[in-house]
């Protein structure tokens, strides 16, 4: 195996754990925002879909690329943006009560 | 510099995901996580010519087919903003599947134009390591199960498709089968250096995807969109495998770990292991006919309904996917501002998995401004019920149902209530008898202290209130 292979696991089991320790503390209230936020996050296949599409030599490859590129944006401004309507709906509420 | 900027952005996705735990910071921490994604998607531009595939030559490297990945950006930008827009609240489960489907699409297919790539490096002889190889299958073989598996999910939310469990020939063997030969495929495709074997790998996840998710029923659709929530996370990671980049691994195994943990805690909350919910086809031994017309029902008026709650000082509302459906969180909040100006105490008690997703109700209260403070939890709601005086159970039915504790022959047996029976009264508004997602009757419905009111959550709740008026 390449360092650069060893490393990458490194980093993802690293990085695992912190998304263990980081969302085991989070009230139920919340579980769908973050669903969704975490949803969004994981369109960060984007930087993938961005080389795929920038270095695609040949038509498959341009499809290829093309279809990667919208799928990750869909999932990443959709993701965001629904995220953010879902949660400023829950600002709104210590303001409503008063 | 690169990488630090990755990991940078990684940091933000970390700081983010911490935010969204808690009510005061989550709207913040999404941000923060959407400005992780803006430096990674900026960072990987900005280095586009450093970032070339190594089996490209320098000429091909060269050139940057800017047009490829403006086209694709506007088109997704389009189609993520207005569904993200125009959806309603209600439907927010199946758009987070929908979101979650397109996500792990493209770990796939960012794989595939890898693919493409193979074919020819193999034509050239070039190395290619097999530990590059094995990533390639495992960004297909999750992300094209992801992308199948979340559009079924949405088809059973939408009820496109049925929301009971269908029975595969062979049960949960059929899909064994399935992972067999995608295992075969994929040895094929690496061991023998065949590129189809990653296409025939990829139809068989395709297969997997539906065949994988359309046995589970419709309750159990949360976890199911949790846990491919939680496999597109492992597919980006995969895919960042695949083209040696570090913050497609970081955010990817951070959402893999988060998803993950969100899934038990959901199967938790219902009482079950998750491998009882992934196989176990819940529901359908329970679908046989429920023979309730011959027991007694308590049917009730809007205007009997008015009379108990307005001699009631203490009233918790049970909101259910019937609310959702009908779209009745603003007539619920009309109805409890209503009883509040008569000095009556009105709390909410929520089911972890009432609705369709953990939180559900809370996003759908929160919209019709119901402050955060008066929803209670499970464990804080139970001890609340034999002091309360009216219970209202608006489209809820099987977190309700007290065989779940009572009888043990009971498909749900075990399974955490919301222990209503033990209010002094429970007003049950339903648009029928008919049972819940579980597919199994609920003996709450034929109580003597149990007030049916068959219709529709919003009307019911308007008529209630207007009854109220008239008082």
């Amino acid at each position: 195996m390449s360092p650069e292979f060893i490393q990458g696991i490194v980093v993802f089991v690293l990085a695992a754990f912190v998304g263990f320790e980081v969302i085991s503390k989070v009230p139920p209230t919340l579980h769908t925002p973050l669903m969704s936020g975490a949803n969004a996050i994981s369109g960060i296949t984007i930087v993938g879909a961005i080389i795929a599409a920038a270095f695609a030599d040949g038509p498959v490859a341009i499809i290829l690329g093309l279809l990667a590129m919208s799928f990750a944006m869909i999932n990443v401004v959709g993701g965001f943006l629904v995220t953010d309507r879902m949660l400023e709906m829950f600002k709104k509420k210590p303001g409503a009560k008063k | 510099m690169m990488v630090l900027l990755y990991l940078a952005a990684g940091v933000l996705f970390v700081l983010g995901l911490r935010g969204l735990g808690s009510p005061r910071t989550a709207r913040r921490g999404n941000q923060i996580a959407g400005a992780g994604m803006a430096l990674a998607i900026i960072v990987t531009l900005a280095y586009l010519t450093d970032l070339n595939p190594s089996h490209l030559d320098l000429a091909e490297a060269a050139t940057i087919l800017w047009w490829v990945i403006i086209v694709g950006a506007l088109i997704g930008s389009a189609v993520g903003a207005v569904l993200a827009l125009k959806v309603k609240m209600t439907a927010m489960p199946e758009l987070v599947a929908a979101f979650n489907g397109f996500g792990g699409g493209a770990s796939a297919l960012v794989a595939f134009a890898e693919i493409v790539a193979v074919g020819t490096i193999v034509a050239t002889n070039a190395p290619y390591a097999t530990e590059t190889e094995v990533t390639v299958a495992l960004s297909i073989a999750i992300g094209v199960v992801t992308f199948s598996g979340s559009f079924v999910a949405y088809g059973k939310l939408q009820g496109m498709i049925t929301g009971k469990p269908v029975a595969l020939p062979g049960g949960p063997f059929f899909n064994l089968v399935i992972v067999l030969l995608m295992t075969g495929a994929s040895v094929w495709a690496i061991g023998f250096n065949e590129p189809l074997g990653y296409w025939i790998l990829a139809a068989l996840a395709l297969v997997l995807g539906v065949t994988g998710v359309i046995p589970i029923g419709g309750a159990d659709m949360p976890v199911v969109i949790s846990l491919l929530n939680s496999l597109s996370g492992v597919a980006a990671a995969m895919a960042g495998f695949v083209i040696g980049n570090q913050g497609l691994i970081i955010a990817g195994a951070l959402v893999g770990a988060a998803g993950f943990i969100l899934t038990v805690q959901m199967s938790e909350a219902m009482n079950r292991s998750l491998a009882n919910v992934l196989f176990a086809g819940f529901g359908t031994e329970g679908a046989a006919p429920i023979d309730a017309g011959d027991k007694p029902v308590n049917s009730a008026t809007p205007e009997d309904v008015a009379i108990a709650l307005a001699y009631a000082q203490k009233v918790i509302v049970v909101p259910g996917y019937g609310l959702a459906v009908a779209q009745a969180q603003h007539a619920v909040r009309d109805l409890a501002t209503a009883l509040e100006e008569r000095e009556i105490t009105v709390e909410y008690a929520i089911h972890p998995v009432a609705g369709r997703m953990p939180g559900h109700m809370n996003v759908l209260l929160a919209e019709a401004d119901v402050p955060y403070d008066v929803l209670l939890d499970l464990d804080h709601s139970n001890p609340r019920f034999p002091h309360t005086d009216v219970v209202l159970i608006v489209g809820a039915n099987d977190v309700v149902n007290p065989s779940a504790r009572d009888d043990s022959t009971s498909p749900i047996y075990g399974m955490p209530i919301l222990e209503v029976d033990l209010a002094a009264t429970a007003v049950v508004i339903k648009r029928s008898l008919a049972p819940g997602f579980a597919g199994i009757d609920n003996p709450l419905f034929y109580m003597p202290s149990t007030m049916m009111l068959f219709s529709d959550a919003k009307s019911a709740l308007e008529n209630i209130e207007e009854a109220l008026v008239d008082l």
